[in-house]
């Protein structure tokens, strides 16, 4: 019986991150004695949200295989931020022009990392690291010549809540349901997954190996300017450090979610246990009364943990 | 010069090693004595790398016994036991790090060479044996190994082979040494082998060149099939005796219905002759044509060449047609081995499955279980993991892929290496049916009883092609002439 | 002789590229600012490559593995922030802290080895928890070092600005120690051929976990100058070395594959990076764009490696 429910567990690595979000919930309750414990769920989800978007473009990359990963997440958001808030200029009337522009900055930036990776045959890590730094530091330039508030239908938008859930993260929990259809059922979604296992048989058996790997960072860029111009919408205005923890959040979603770290596999669900997760544990530490050192160490911890975990259950079948 | 109670520096006794299914030894007896050259030659698969890798500590025999210097090695026999009773071994792929030079590469062989001065100790070590073995060499000691081509590369692993500092040199074994060696260098080496002989040093040489074997080697052993057929002195023996001896046929086989088709009008795959190659590669519609001769000699650069000038025109070779690739080597470049065995066999064929980029389930479902049914794969369920099939089985969802494609063109690497008796007859019928069906293959083998299934066969030797036989020319004793090149060119 | 000389350009090219463009980049600093090539003029421009040097070198012997650290920036924080506290308060303390920080580094080497994680995960994960620590020791910039410390790095010895002096030491240590050591052959080959290195009986888990634990001493090293200069401590102040450092082995000369590391690469890497951003001021460029300026010298110099690729392949 044990063996069946290993394999049940095994085929839903997805299932321990929400195990992990229900437990750290339920102290949190314990700890304010179940005090406005609905709340605290919808205001995690606000924020675990931004985390699974730029953790979709994340888990494309990782799943593509050992050596893919984004690392210009944070430079993308805040970069994409920035523009599309700077040209609504608080009003409505910017607000297709914005949107348009902050996804244009995703779709650019997608672009120029692809040729770094592919024309220059840069390593990822190291090609997406310094274009990360090269928007961030586009971003930092042009702050200085804007510090307009986003459009208020933006802000409404990105703050909406229905029946008590937020807007945006119903839609996004709907779009992730898209990407594991699209993972298991699309063209595209089996080459990325085939990649991530094994190249040379993904080359070998005719898949078209440079276009998908095109797609995924300009799939994860996208995302990221998305979540960028989100986050500059709910917190009121773009800022410079805005993307400063979505690097390694981005990358701690989808490990904790399930996704294996060595690629060929990918678990879309995961990212929302996880992203909820890591807000859940802030939320908890705060009302434990524990400072930010606690918090980003028992972050960092968890992740490393994870990672050595999860890498010994592959070893072992 | 002989050791304890007279025995020989190695004796082994009895050496047998089985992968899954396949046996590569089947009892191998071989005494090497010191100051001796012993060669070991046979054919793809006759299982003279194997025997090496057991005698040099990288591979653990089942059975059978080792005996060095007059005692077994028993249990626990690995490189550094090898090393320290002076058995070294120089393999085709190098075991340098590319980053280091001659000299830091020396060092990380011999623990010894540390404390001060040790790089001028290392320098001088493998200077001197450079010197030694490959007079006017021209390496630069102090560059990065990396930077040099490879021939030089080559003499420096196979020069370190015979440095020594805690541990005297006894046995060295040379696994195609003269490979990737200029004709200078391979004559300077097989000079310097004579060398070490008068030292004592006991010398295996393995190579494709039956010139240098007959005119260096004392001793030749000729392996077939895991086992040894036959041996004697170098002197006494002829070229026409090792090839003679390397292809004995054993029982034909009788599922091998001739019924040979000459291949249809459509010309799939053209490659012009060249210069150095005076064949003229053609794969017709409906032709099975073999590539042969021993592994890596060019015929995988031509599948790989034919493979991508199917997306990409390159210049020199036409192809027309679509192609799928089935590879030998499952592990690295065949399975996906996440993958349920459905997904492995679709994987080709899914734009033409989908719709505006999807998949439906039935669809795919039906696809993977008509080939499951069509190639008898064993499975009770498409939906298992690909891993939890047998290694033949593995390789049918290969083939199935292949076939599932529907190319023009299936290239053939290898792909039933290693695959069972039965699983093979099956997957011989199907090419058949394919073939008749208007599939050209192009099928690369290092199993010569593969090539009955062939309407013809290109011969390769050294990045070229020696011989093109018709199926009803073919026999082993010309495949095998051919593989050590001397084929139709050389004798034209 | 003339293949034998154009054979020799890889490496010569290695080094020499990114010495030139020192060069250059020193001729146009001190034409522009004439006062910079006074002793006094030097340590100003030049001090703040002290941490950026060690950082770099730190950097360097992850990379000597293949493996690459995105912590070292919040791990100088770290050290900036102990060493503004207790080193100043409780020294004893303050070194066992610092010590133990080593031999986390060494530890972190052991577990991306033994468990075949990507260095590049570990070490994000391991920046979360040396700022988090940061955070705990300081939680707001402030704080004192011990006085030894400012003293130290405002030192002026004879002849050569500390900078320089102890870029010239440094560049000398790490050469004489990777490239000339019999040790440091077995550590770079291991980045080379790690299969060939184990068969001949060299342990791959004591290599990995000796380049960890002197990346985490140069960190130290590193963190304690930075708080020298800037006499506080702060959390967040270490974060831009990630970048300096990786870019500084590679514009160097290094390559993030296969063992191969220059030290006095390195160190000339870390010089031209803090460079570029004093050349920028002097251009009246507004800084803002340093970090444009900085990854843009990593994908130039990647983008012409892999033109020189094509050229000579």
């Amino acid at each position: 019986m044990s063996g069946g429910l290993r394999a049940w567990l095994d085929a839903r690595p997805w299932i321990w991150s929400f195990g992990a979000a229900l437990i750290v919930w339920l102290v949190t309750a314990l700890v304010v004695q179940g005090r406005g414990m609905l709340a605290t769920l919808a205001v995690a989800l606000q924020f675990a949200t931004f985390y699974a978007i730029v953790g979709i473009g994340q888990m494309f990359a990782i799943a593509a295989g050992p050596g893919n990963i984004d690392l210009s997440i944070p430079g993308v958001m805040t970069f994409a931020g920035y523009i599309a808030i700077g040209l609504m200029n608080g009003s409505n009337h910017g607000l297709l022009a914005g949107l348009a522009a902050g996804i244009g900055v995703g779709i650019a930036a997608g672009v120029f990392n692809v040729l770094l990776i592919q024309a220059l045959r840069i390593p990822p890590m190291i090609g997406t690291l310094a274009s990360g730094f090269v928007f961030q530091s586009m971003a930092i330039a042009y702050s200085r010549t804007t510090n307009a508030p986003p459009a208020p239908l933006l802000v409404s938008f990105s703050a909406a809540r229905l029946l008590g859930v937020p807007l945006i993260a119903l839609l996004f929990i709907v779009f992730t349901g898209l990407v594991a259809a699209a993972l298991g059922r699309s063209v595209f979604g089996r080459a990325v997954l085939a990649v991530g296992q094994n190249m040379r048989a993904a080359r070998l058996a005719g898949l078209a190996v440079r276009r998908t790997l095109a797609l995924v960072y300009l799939l994860s860029a996208i995302l990221a300017a998305i979540a960028g111009i989100l986050l500059a919408a709910y917190s009121g205005g773009a800022a410079l450090d805005m993307g400063a923890d979505y690097l390694l959040m981005s990358i701690a979603v989808v490990v904790l979610g399930g996704t294996s770290i060595a690629g060929g596999q990918a678990s879309p669900a995961g990212l929302w246990g996880a992203a909820t997760l890591l807000d859940l544990v802030v939320t908890m530490l705060n009302v434990m009364r524990v400072g930010a050192g606690v918090r980003y160490v028992v972050t960092g911890l968890i992740i490393i943990g994870v990672l050595a975990l999860a890498k010994g259950r592959d070893e072992a079948t | 010069m002989t050791d304890e109670a007279g025995e020989a520096f190695v004796r082994l006794i009895g050496i047998s090693k089985s992968f899954g299914a396949v046996r590569a030894l089947a009892g191998v007896d071989l005494t090497i004595q010191s100051g001796r050259m012993v060669s070991v030659v046979g054919h793809n698969g006759a299982g003279k790398s194997t025997l090496m890798q057991i005698l040099a500590g990288t591979l653990a025999s089942d059975t059978g016994e080792i005996r060095v210097a007059g005692h077994a090695v028993g249990h626990g026999y690995g490189v550094r036991r090898a090393s320290a009773l002076g058995i070294r071994c120089v393999f085709q792929e190098l075991s340098l790090c590319p980053n280091l030079s001659a000299a830091e590469n020396t060092r990380i062989f011999h623990p010894a060479l540390a404390g001060p001065g040790w790089r001028r100790r290392a320098r001088r070590l493998i200077g001197d044996a450079l010197q030694a073995i490959f007079p006017d060499h021209g390496i630069d000691p102090r560059r990065p190994v990396g930077e040099l081509p490879i021939g030089q590369r080559q003499m420096i692993e196979t020069a370190r082979a015979f440095t020594e500092t805690d541990h005297p040199v006894r046995l060295v074994i040379l696994d195609e040494p003269t490979a990737s060696l200029d004709a200078t260098a391979a004559e300077q080496l097989l000079r310097y082998t004579g060398e070490a002989r008068a030292r004592g040093i006991a010398v295996v040489f393995i190579s494709h060149r039956l010139p240098e074997i007959l005119g260096h080697a004392d001793e030749v052993f000729v392996m077939r099939d895991g086992q040894v057929v036959g041996s004697g002195a170098a002197d006494a023996l002829t070229e026409a005796q090792l090839v003679e001896m390397m292809g004995v046929v054993r029982g034909a086989d009788p599922t091998h219905a001739p019924g040979w088709r000459g291949g249809g009008e459509q010309i799939r795959v053209e490659q012009p002759a060249r210069a150095d190659t005076p064949f003229r590669v053609q794969l017709r519609a409906g032709e099975v044509v073999g590539l042969a001769g021993l592994a890596g000699h060019g015929q995988r650069e031509l599948l790989q060449a034919v493979f991508d000038a199917a997306f990409h025109p390159a210049a020199g070779l036409r192809v027309n047609g679509s192609v799928a690739y089935v590879s030998g080597d499952r592990r690295t470049e065949g399975i996906f081995p996440l993958w349920s065995v459905g997904r492995n066999t679709t994987i080709s064929r899914l734009r033409a499955l989908a719709r505006l980029g999807f998949l439906t389930q039935a669809r795919e479902a039906a696809l993977a279980e008509e080939w499951r049914t069509r190639l008898a794969i064993r499975t009770p369920d498409i939906g298992r993991p690909i891993t939890s099939l047998s290694g033949g089985n593995q390789q049918k969802v290969l083939v199935a892929r292949a076939f599932a494609a529907e190319a023009d063109i299936i290239l053939f690497d290898d792909p039933l290496r290693g695959v069972d008796i039965a699983t093979k007859r099956e997957l011989y019928q199907h090419v058949h049916r394919a073939a008749e069906a208007g599939r050209a293959f192009l099928w690369y083998t290092t199993e010569n009883t593969e090539l009955v299934n062939c309407d013809r066969i290109y011969v390769f030797y050294r990045g070229t092609i020696t011989d093109e036989i018709a199926h009803t020319d073919l026999t082993e004793e010309r495949v095998i002439r051919a593989s050590f090149g001397a084929g139709q060119s050389i004798a034209v | 002789m003339s293949t034998q000389g154009a054979r020799h350009h890889g490496s010569v090219l290695r080094v020499g590229l990114p010495a030139v463009a020192l060069i250059v980049m020193l001729g146009a600093i001190f034409t522009m600012q004439p006062r910079a090539t006074s002793y006094f003029g030097l340590t100003v421009l030049l001090n703040f490559t002290l941490p950026a040097i060690f950082a770099a070198m730190a950097q360097m012997a992850v990379i000597t593995v293949g493996d690459i650290d995105l912590g070292i920036g919040p791990f100088l924080s770290l050290v900036n922030c102990i060493a503004a506290t207790l080193l100043a308060g409780h020294p004893l303390l303050g070194w066992l802290s610092l010590a133990a920080l080593v031999g986390a580094y060494a530890l972190m080497g052991a577990l991306i080895h033994v468990r075949r994680l990507p260095s590049i995960v570990v070490t994000l994960g391991a920046s979360f928890v040396w700022l988090g620590l940061a955070l705990l020791v300081l939680p707001n910039p402030g704080g004192a070092p011990p006085s030894w410390l400012p003293a130290l790095l405002s030192w002026k010895p004879p002849l050569l600005p500390l900078p320089v002096l102890a870029s010239i030491l440094l560049a000398i240590c790490g050469e004489l120690l990777l490239m000339h050591t019999s040790y440091g052959v077995v550590l770079r080959g291991i980045g080379g051929n790690p299969r060939a290195v184990a068969h001949t009986g060299w342990s791959l888990l004591a290599g990995r976990m000796v380049l960890y634990a002197v990346a985490g001493a140069c960190g130290v090293v590193a963190g304690l100058a930075l708080t020298g200069l800037n006499t506080a401590g702060d959390a967040t102040v270490g974060t831009q070395y990630t970048l300096v450092s990786i870019a500084a082995v590679i514009v160097g000369g290094g390559e993030f594959v296969g063992g191969i590391v220059t030290p006095v690469g390195t160190v000339i890497g870390a010089w031209i990076m803090l460079l570029a951003g004093s050349l920028l001021s002097f251009l009246n460029i507004s800084t803002d764009w340093q970090l444009s300026v900085q990854g843009g010298i990593l994908i130039i110099v990647l983008g012409l490696r892999a033109l020189n690729r094509w050229s000579g392949a």
